[in-house]
């Protein structure tokens, strides 16, 4: 029973990273109906950019406690993924937006390739090991183990969550958005600022990216420059399993794709002994998307639009 | 500017190097040996690249060599050019790039780095009649299709994971043990030969799992593991996932003993899983650098002309060059046709040992070497077999 539990929390840490990331992707595709690719590689610099950040403040020797240095390491790299996303949207994205869908599209994972590329010309090949300024504390609960890191993971991601939904429901900026989101054309005509509030979209959203990524890495120890390929995968995947454009969809797509993963690696080898081994985890992700899909084409969550052209 | 630049020569190398092969038909039979290019493939992009740049690294070392000291092969000066490939790991990759080097008719070919592209690019040498010698192929199949070019400097899998199953049951104890392996030919191959010897050993395998060389999240796997509760954990597969791995085993409270090949046995493991890496044990081809014998000078050559630390095979993609080299000289010609015969006969002493091959091409009594992490290094263990 332990194992189960410990299962469950080892689903529910990767699980909100996937949600974490896939609130990038799915505001975006609210916006814009524009799966934007490069997210995942968003990630990769929001985690490459804290543990430079983290490392030449250490190596420094100002002797700023751990707290202080994680804070500033989060700080500049919000800014750089902001800065990131902000170029990415103006100079990529805005002169193909009246332009065929497949044409965005083609461009974002040209943007990702490109992004990937920098990255390994600056920050090398090698994996970079996250410091290990904080050392991680394990806590016992119920005989399963969770670290203070992965405990940060989950409150971080239900909070930003909450964050995001009152920002969007409650506030001017967010009313913008759904405004933008619905009709682009009769929202602009209503005196929004289209282009503003795409920029915001991306903005936020690449901040989001920034912490997941300063996250993902403090808990695995580790960061490379193709570590945001897979995770954009999975989190674009989340995205859709939970209804791609809907918030809360991205969450709990996430949290689920997390836990099917978590649970089905876990568990497959023993429950078809040997037959089926851990190695078809991803496929068992994979099947459950396809089979959500065939029943609800919109995602768990997602409302049914019509097609906009 | 540079880029044109650059760009304009390489054409004019092109243009001199076309000349050459039309002086060459035109000679019929007087071959003119002014270049002679020798080809190098590994991941130089990906999760392991930086093991496919330190066997680039080792063979750049070896030809500048031996371009310094201006080599004579039958009474010709041969300049030799490297073309290094990156084959990204990847089979499908390794054999793209594998045909680019046939085309480009290199007279041998040092690599590739893991055995899932050495052995499907091995046909393709074989059928162009090209000498390869891998540094680090360690599969099994790789010697065992009968190609008269496939050659190695590393003692393989089996002698490795046998070496390795051996360890676990007499030397460590280990009675119940779990397997995870990262799905790669090499991961498999190293897990498929423990399993085998561990079990002739009289330990029982709980659990085989695996992973990829994509993921970083091992965490359902070791929970499972830790249900079942063994006193041994083995993984075959590379540092870039052993790290993590390390450092979740510590996380969930798992105190088993943990056993890997010579994938896991390098610099890079010891920074990615920091102070989890303690106790690990872990097992590598051939003897130490510093119990070669000309290990630590070659390591300091290393460092003065890379300005950075050996990983694990550069020392072997050194001497596989080296060897090739020593061929070509014996037999008075670049002509992989003429030197092979010599290579297959070649007694060459490297900074790693003796290079010799066997009658499939597998080194003549390579060595395996156990080390254990202790304080941030790896401490020497012993060496069986050698």
């Amino acid at each position: 029973m332990d194992i189960f539990l410990q299962q469950v929390l080892n689903g529910l840490v990767l699980g909100s990273v996937y949600a974490l990331v896939a609130l990038g992707y799915t505001m975006v595709y609210g916006i814009l109906g524009l799966i934007n690719f490069a997210h995942g590689d968003v990630v990769m610099v929001g985690a490459l950019t804290a543990l430079s950040v983290i490392a030449t403040l250490v190596t420094a020797g100002l002797g700023l406690p751990a707290p202080v240095i994680l804070l500033l390491a989060l700080a500049v790299s919000v800014s750089v993924c902001m800065a990131l996303g902000f170029t990415i949207e103006r100079v990529a994205y805005r002169p193909l937006r009246r332009a065929p869908r497949l044409a965005p599209l083609i461009t974002a994972i040209g943007v990702s390739i490109l992004l990937q590329t920098l990255a390994m010309m600056y920050w090398g090949r090698r994996y970079h090991t996250f410091p290990q300024i904080i050392k991680p504390t394990r806590h016992e609960f119920l005989g399963a183990a969770i670290t203070d890191v992965q405990i940060l993971i989950v409150l971080m991601s239900a909070l930003i969550m909450g964050g995001l939904l009152m920002l969007v429901h409650f506030t001017r900026l967010g009313r913008a958005m759904r405004a933008t989101s619905e009709n682009q054309l009769v929202a602009g005509l209503m005196g929004v600022n289209i282009n503003r509030i795409i920029s915001a979209t991306f903005v936020i959203g690449s901040a989001l990216a920034a912490v997941a990524g300063v996250l993902v890495s403090a808990n695995y120890g580790v960061a490379q420059y193709t570590m945001g390929f897979m995770l954009g995968l999975k989190a674009f995947t989340a995205a859709v399993l939970g209804g791609i454009g809907n918030l809360g969809g991205a969450m709990l797509g996430g949290l689920l794709l997390g836990l099917i993963e978590s649970i089905g690696a876990g568990y497959m080898g023993d429950l078809t002994g040997g037959f089926l081994g851990s190695h078809y985890q991803d496929v068992l992700a994979f099947v459950v998307l396809i089979g959500v899909l065939v029943l609800r084409p919109t995602g768990l969550l997602g409302e049914r639009v019509a097609e906009r052209t | 500017m540079t880029t044109k630049h650059r760009a304009m020569t390489r054409r004019n190398v092109a243009v001199a190097l076309a000349a050459l092969a039309v002086l060459g038909l035109a000679g019929c039979g007087k071959k003119e040996e002014g270049v002679v290019k020798i080809g190098h493939a590994g991941p130089l992009t990906g999760s392991i690249a930086h093991l496919g740049k330190d066997n680039e690294n080792g063979v750049r070392l070896a030809l500048e060599e031996a371009n310094a000291t201006g080599i004579d092969i039958g009474g010709n000066k041969v300049k030799f050019e490297l073309l290094s490939e990156d084959d990204q790991a990847d089979p499908k990759q390794g054999t793209i790039v594998a045909q680019k080097l046939v085309d480009a008719k290199v007279a041998g070919v040092i690599g590739h780095l893991n055995s899932g592209t050495t052995i499907p690019a091995s046909k393709l040498y074989h059928d162009a009649g090209i000498a390869q010698i891998s540094p680090s192929a360690t599969n099994v199949t790789y010697t065992a299709q009968n190609f008269k070019t496939a050659f190695r400097v590393i003692a393989n899998d089996a002698q490795q994971g046998k070496v390795l199953g051996e360890f676990a049951t007499s030397k460590l104890g280990a009675k119940n043990i779990a397997i995870i392996d990262d799905r790669s030919a090499y991961g498999q191959g190293l897990a498929d030969e423990f399993e085998k010897a561990a079990t002739a050993g009289g330990a029982t395998i709980l659990a085989r799992e695996f992973t990829d060389t994509t993921k970083t999240d091992f965490t359902a796997i070791l929970t499972s593991i830790k249900g079942k509760n063994p006193d041994l954990i083995f993984y075959g597969g590379m540092d870039a996932q052993a790290g993590p791995m390390m450092k979740q085993i510590q996380n969930l409270g798992l105190a088993a003993k943990y056993l890997a090949g010579d994938g896991v046995q390098t610099a890079e493991f010891l920074k990615l899983a920091a102070d989890a890496a303690e106790g690990v044990y872990a097992s590598s081809p051939g003897v130490p650098l510093d119990n070669m014998p000309q290990g630590p000078a070659f390591a300091e050559k290393y460092k003065a002309k890379f300005n950075q630390e050996i990983q694990i095979y550069a020392p072997y993609a050194y001497d596989a060059m080296n060897a090739m080299l020593e061929a070509m000289k014996k037999a008075g010609s670049t002509d992989p046709a003429k030197y092979l015969p010599e290579l297959a006969n070649i007694q060459y002493q490297g900074v790693t040992g003796n290079i010799a091959f066997d009658e499939k091409g597998d080194i003549k009594g390579g060595g395996i070497s156990l080390y254990q992490a202790k304080g941030g290094k790896w401490e020497y263990i012993e060496t069986i077999g050698g």
